[in-house]
């Protein structure tokens, strides 16, 4: 076993875990968006960074990908690991403003603006469906294409390759294309709807069923 | 030719190549780097083979085309050994009188000789020339002595005497020992000592026993090309470093990563690999050692990410080319999850000059944390442009004045950026620096892989920044969101500043991305990759607010915010700039001022290019 501190919590942990296992484990909430359990760790979209404290200086590490070691200091909600969410966040933001989880996951840490020029992506290229549809259905049928800002998420020759059986994986476990938000424009990169302004409605349950979430939020059950 | 089976089959054969050759014998050796083919060397050295043959001198003289020899901004070159007589800018024309006066008769032919712009002093051999004086060319000056496709040459200056030596003296712990006490560090960026790397892939657990070596040649930095011309020029010091590399760490199976955009190198190395072969430097039983080990060829895609090592194995291995987490080791899991050591082309090239002359004499070269030397590529506004191989802890002066012979056009120096795309630009005031790689890094910059790029006053930091991040923008793997992202919102920042439409607050929304960058990036191109932007701001802030609040460029370059105008003074109106101008936006009699119409200006900037009497101002 593996002793680490988290969040000045010294715990026990298997070899061969990561961090952020970890620190779920021990109900630490740490925001994700890359990462699936039922999927090989990423480590693209870097909303699941930890501080990691070496005696006087401490580094920033994605929490998905960085196994557990021994005598390892970790912070999963410093100064510094906010800080940097906050503003990974906001970059998030203005590439796929139109994401209801997005808003939540930006409401929740208390973004009030975003800076930068909203381009419209539709997409935060964080893999899952890729590693889904060729770890857990087996087929390879969709993959990256190009790179940079041009990278995206493609099938060959954007033909629907024989691998595709059209199983809907890649729909079901994509964090951010839910139907757009049909409220009004959006206030600073912020859509300022359901989570910032208005009260919202919900199901007692919420299961993140990802139904159309106008002014009115969630559709009750 | 028949196998080499033992150490003393290979001395025989370097002493039977040494006798057939005499050293008195005149020997022309002309540059045949990529720098000067643009020049055209090819057809002197067709030229040269013309007239050697015309006049029946075959056996009397010796003609050598060679690798990159460094001085590119002459080109094409040429040294006339023994006496290593060197004339620069020769063309077709005067090969008959090269051969008529110095090769026969032993004249110097006064105009091809090299000028020292600044005394006027003529330099008669290559060692005058102040270029080369104050460099130490451990690595690359056998580049001028070798045919690289000629494994002969290569021998006769010692060649693979390293690599027997390891063989049969020397125990695979003893070598990495060797190279551990020598300090070298990693000539590819990182600087990570390479005894280390090396010890750690020997002791990492692989269940099969296979193990890898990879030479990484996917040189991608713009203007950067020692990795090129030490492959062009000296295929064999790069393949004979990576055979005792793998008998150090125990692979017998070699990858060399080339970028596709290096059609000489390939040819050469292709060529050094099967005469390696030949000679039973690689194969099967290697120099009857009982030692295996090859080497396989790989071609790049373009990609400027696969220089990065996980990306590159990715890339070997036929997939994206994309950089995964380090916190595993390259040499504990790499190319297939199995042990690999990979190295820079430079850092292999070092390896048989450590084994040869000892660790001790290596690590007395240097400074106290970086050893030996270091080739840059001195580019940009500089006089010298071309390679250079200095000791490490030269300082900056010493490399841009007296051997890169200053600025042209008499200009003031502004600012260096080492370290290719995500090194930083230092100032004037840190001229003095000692180049190393912790004093670079210190300093917001880098060693990299040794880019040195020189920028005079008229440079915008801005628009250099805006320039690099640009290109990092468009060679992000796009992976991981902040260098992704982060790039690119820096970009539209460093545009809008660039054009006018810059706001306060950007200067420190730039420096809050640029730390994100360094912070929370995937790998080594997204942590570095706001050095230029970081480094502009810290070292010429100054700059960034003229244009933020100002709405001026200073160095006059930013197209938005600038004005050509006609000082009525100085123009005596020759009409040349009237001639160039693709706007017709010049207008004016003869010998008259002109004046520009500034409606149909582009800011092109010809004019002030063509005008002889400075005549054309930017404000």
């Amino acid at each position: 076993m593996i002793e680490l501190t988290i969040d000045g919590i010294k715990i026990k942990a298997e070899e061969g875990t990561t961090v952020l296992e970890a620190a779920r484990e021990m109900g630490i909430i740490i925001p994700t968006l890359c990462y699936h359990p039922g999927l090989s760790p990423y480590g693209a979209c870097r909303i699941c960074l930890v501080e990691v404290v070496k005696g006087n200086h401490s580094s920033l590490e994605a929490s998905c990908t960085l196994p557990v070691d021994q005598r390892q200091v970790i912070l999963t909600n410093s100064e510094k690991v906010t800080r940097a969410r906050k503003l990974i966040m906001e970059l998030l933001l203005s590439s796929c403003p139109n994401s209801k989880t997005l808003q939540d996951m930006a409401a929740n840490m208390g973004i009030n603006k975003v800076r930068f020029k909203i381009k419209d992506r539709g997409c935060i290229l964080c893999g899952l469906c890729v590693r889904f549809c060729k770890e857990q259905m087996r087929s390879g049928g969709i993959g990256f294409v190009g790179r940079g800002t041009s990278r995206r998420v493609a099938t060959a020759f954007d033909v629907t390759p024989e691998e595709c059986r059209n199983c809907g994986g890649c729909e079901w476990i994509c964090p951010v294309c839910e139907k757009a938000c049909m409220a009004d424009s959006l206030i600073d990169g912020l859509c300022g709807g359901c989570q910032n302004l208005v009260p919202v409605e919900t199901c007692l349950v919420c299961t993140g069923c990802s139904e159309s979430v106008g002014p009115q939020g969630h559709r009750v059950y | 030719m028949k196998r080499l089976r033992s150490a003393v089959e290979l001395e025989q054969l370097r002493v039977k190549i040494l006798n057939e050759r005499k050293p008195e014998k005149p020997c022309i050796s002309i540059c045949g780097g990529t720098g000067c083919h643009a020049y055209g060397c090819e057809n002197v050295a067709k030229a040269f083979k013309n007239e050697i043959k015309r006049q029946g001198l075959s056996k009397q003289v010796e003609l050598k085309v060679t690798g990159c020899h460094g001085f590119c901004e002459r080109g094409p070159l040429m040294v006339l050994h023994p006496q290593k007589i060197f004339y620069q800018r020769v063309s077709p024309d005067d090969v008959s009188e090269i051969i008529a006066e110095t090769v026969i008769k032993g004249n110097i032919i006064d105009r091809l000789l090299y000028v020292e712009p600044v005394s006027g002093e003529k330099a008669q051999f290559e060692e005058d020339v102040p270029f080369y004086k104050r460099q130490q060319r451990l690595v690359f000056g056998n580049n001028g002595l070798i045919d690289p496709t000629n494994i002969e040459d290569y021998l006769a200056i010692g060649g693979y005497s390293a690599l027997s030596k390891v063989l049969f003296n020397m125990q695979p712990e003893e070598v990495i020992e060797e190279i551990n006490k020598s300090g070298l560090r990693g000539r590819g960026g990182g600087g990570f000592p390479t005894g280390r790397k090396w010890e750690s892939c020997r002791n990492a657990l692989s269940s099969d026993g296979i193990r890898y070596v990879i030479c990484n040649a996917d040189e991608g930095d713009p203007g950067a090309y020692m990795d090129r011309s030490l492959l062009e020029g000296n295929p064999h010091s790069v393949m004979e470093g990576m055979v005792i590399g793998a008998y150090a760490v125990g692979a017998h199976d070699g990858y060399v990563y080339v970028r596709l955009e290096y059609p000489l190198a390939l040819k050469n190395l292709g060529i050094a690999l099967g005469q390696a072969r030949e000679y039973g430097f690689l194969g099967q039983n290697i120099l009857g050692s009982g030692f295996d080990f090859d080497v396989k060829i790989s071609r790049g895609g373009g990609a400027f990410i696969c220089g990065e090592s996980t990306a590159l194995m990715a890339s070997l291995e036929g997939k994206v080319g994309e950089p995964r987490q380090k916190h595993i080791h390259t040499a504990l899991q790499g190319l297939y999850s199995k042990p690999t050591n990979l190295n820079n082309v430079e850092t292999w090239a070092n390896v048989s000059l450590i084994i040869n002359r000892g660790a001790d004499w290596y690590s007395q070269i240097g400074t106290e944390g970086s050893k030996g030397t270091k080739i840059f590529s001195l580019v940009g506004k500089i006089n010298n442009t071309g390679l250079v191989e200095v000791p490490m802890g030269i300082r900056l002066r010493e490399i841009i004045y007296d051997i890169g012979g200053g600025i042209p056009r008499g200009k003031k120096f502004k600012a260096i950026q080492t370290g290719g795309p995500s090194g930083g630009c230092l100032p004037e005031s840190l001229i003095d620096l000692p180049v190393d790689f912790d004093r670079l890094t210190k300093a917001g910059s880098m060693m990299g892989s040794g880019g040195m790029i020189v920028m005079d006053e008229g440079t915008c930091m801005v628009d250099i920044a805006r320039y690099f991040v640009n290109f990092l923008t468009e060679e992000s793997c796009g992976k991981c969101v902040p260098c992704r992202e982060g790039l690119d919102r820096m970009l539209d920042i460093l545009t809008d500043i660039t054009e006018g439409r810059g706001k306060k607050g950007d200067i420190e929304l730039l420096e809050e991305l640029g730390g994100l960058l360094k912070e929370s990036s995937l790998c080594a191109l997204g942590t570095t990759a706001s050095n230029p932007v970081l480094s502009t701001i810290k070292y010429f802030r100054a700059e960034y607010e003229a244009h933020i609040r100002e709405k001026r460029c200073p160095a006059g370059v930013c197209k938005a915010l600038i004005t050509f105008m006609v000082d009525s003074e100085k123009c005596t109106g020759c009409g040349v700039c009237l001639r160039e101008c693709p706007q017709e936006a010049i207008f004016g009699e003869k010998k008259k001022p002109h004046t520009i119409d500034q409606s149909k200006c582009i800011r092109c900037g010809l004019c002030r290019d063509s005008c002889k009497f400075e005549a054309i101002i930017v404000a």
